[in-house]
């Protein structure tokens, strides 16, 4: 036999193994199309996340100051005492519970249980729901009544010691002595409305250290990016919980309906919005993390 | 994938993970509230800007990262995939490790130019006097 004949008959086994391939029914990584593609999905906006939160790191390391989470996100509903972190811990609380009944109703999908995978997949839905709840309220609280905004930032840090005055350079004063104030502390300045547009109060300062040491200069609005950096990431990834909720409701009514007890490949629909849901809850990990714990 | 654990098994690991991601939390939080002077006002090691913070955002980094890694793992069923899937998911994620160094250096240094971007917006620039020629001038013999 000579040389080309052996080669050629090499190729034509390779394209017979190769014809099989592409026939389909072989799954790449053993997973099916749709779970392979949700994944890389998952890849992609996890680099937008990251992009977010990594442009929100370097804003704040370009900032003299940040705002404290534990100052800023101080608030209850219906508790007027200063509450830091406690409602935000019962919102990650909200998202880590409905994790877990989405798994349940992954787990139940493989058996093939319709009426367990519409259950877990109710409550994962009620969760969500209840997320975005949540969500609303802490909006309402920074934007209504402490007027925040993407272009404003009422909460801010102290840069240096000092001494509260008035307007005229005479020191504030309150509970019968003057208000002494130290770098880094936490200040908030309190808006009003005027003409239809919202008014920071001023307030001023008489420095005692730090490079202003002897002047007075007014308090200003913390760094403004914090608004916008808030809004925006946050937002973003209540935008996605808002359409996994849509997503997982529309799939729960197909499986009331029985479309994919017919599919007989162990409710694949639920395990792929499992996959996103879960992702959801592993974004807000981080999104807690830089915003509320650094 | 289903199937490597009984039924059983696998509802034992939901409410493991139930425990786990809760109890994780509670801590982070509980050490938030405590290291920055929450619960003891004398104890502000958090926010002092020292080695104490430093520490703080270690643990607190620590414990997001294996919060991830659990959810990744169980909850998403990565450990039970196969490993090509795992590095093609995983390792494009490594990417981000430069991305967080040069992007927080890149801030570093926006904020230690604040003083000098305030300086020269302040600057007044004279004008030149009258009757002279201002700007550059081209060496006659350059073709313009």
């Amino acid at each position: 036999m000579s040389e080309s004949s052996v080669a050629h008959a090499h190729d034509t086994h390779e394209q017979e193994e190769d014809n099989q391939l592409w026939e389909g029914g072989q799954e790449p990584m053993k997973a099916s199309y749709g779970k392979l593609m949700m994944w890389y999905f998952l890849v992609s906006d996890a680099f937008t996340f990251a992009g977010f939160l990594i442009a929100y790191g370097a804003l704040r390391f370009s900032s003299p100051t940040w705002p404290e989470a534990d100052f800023v996100f101080a608030s209850f509903p219906f508790v007027k005492a200063h509450m830091p972190l406690v409602f935000v811990t019962f919102m990650t609380f909200v998202l880590i519970i409905s994790s877990v009944t989405m798994v349940r109703a992954v787990q139940e999908g493989h058996r093939e249980n319709r009426r367990g995978v519409v259950f877990w997949m109710f409550l994962t839905v009620l969760g969500g729901a209840t997320f975005l709840g949540c969500q609303a309220y802490e909006w309402t609280t920074l934007i209504k009544y402490e007027n925040v905004s993407v272009t404003r930032n009422p909460f801010g840090r102290y840069t240096a010691d000092g001494e509260l005055v008035d307007v005229n350079g005479k020191p504030v004063v309150e509970n019968g002595g003057p208000v002494s104030v130290k770098k880094d502390q936490s200040y908030i300045l309190h808006g009003h409305e005027h003409d239809g547009q919202i008014q920071l109060e001023q307030r001023y300062i008489k420095y005692s250290s730090g490079p202003y040491a002897g002047q007075t200069r007014e308090i200003g609005q913390g760094p403004k990016a914090f608004g916008a950096l808030f809004f925006f990431i946050t937002g973003f990834h209540g935008f996605h919980v808002f359409s996994g909720v849509l997503f997982l409701a529309i799939i729960m009514i197909n499986a009331m309906g029985g479309l994919y007890a017919t599919r007989k490949n162990g409710y694949e629909m639920v395990e792929k919005i499992g996959l996103y849901w879960h992702f959801v809850d592993l974004v807000w990990v981080f999104v807690f993390l830089v915003f509320y714990l650094l | 994938m289903a199937g490597h654990q009984t039924y059983e098994e696998q509802k034992q690991l939901v409410f493991y993970g139930l425990k786990l991601l809760g109890v994780i939390t509670i801590l982070e939080v509980a050490f938030a509230l405590f290291s920055k002077g929450h619960i003891i006002p004398s104890v502000t090691f958090g926010k002092d800007g020292g080695f104490g913070q430093y520490l703080y955002m270690m643990v607190m980094i620590g414990a997001s990262l294996y919060k991830a890694y659990f959810i990744i793992f169980y909850f998403m069923h990565m450990a039970h995939e196969v490993r090509g899937l795992v590095v093609s998911v995983l390792m494009p994620m490594t990417l981000l490790i430069w991305a967080i160094i040069a992007f927080f250096q890149e801030g570093t240094r926006w904020g230690a130019s604040r003083e000098n971007i305030r300086q020269r917006n302040e600057e007044v620039v004279q004008p030149a006097p009258a009757g002279k020629p201002q700007g550059y001038i081209l060496p006659s013999n350059t073709k313009g």
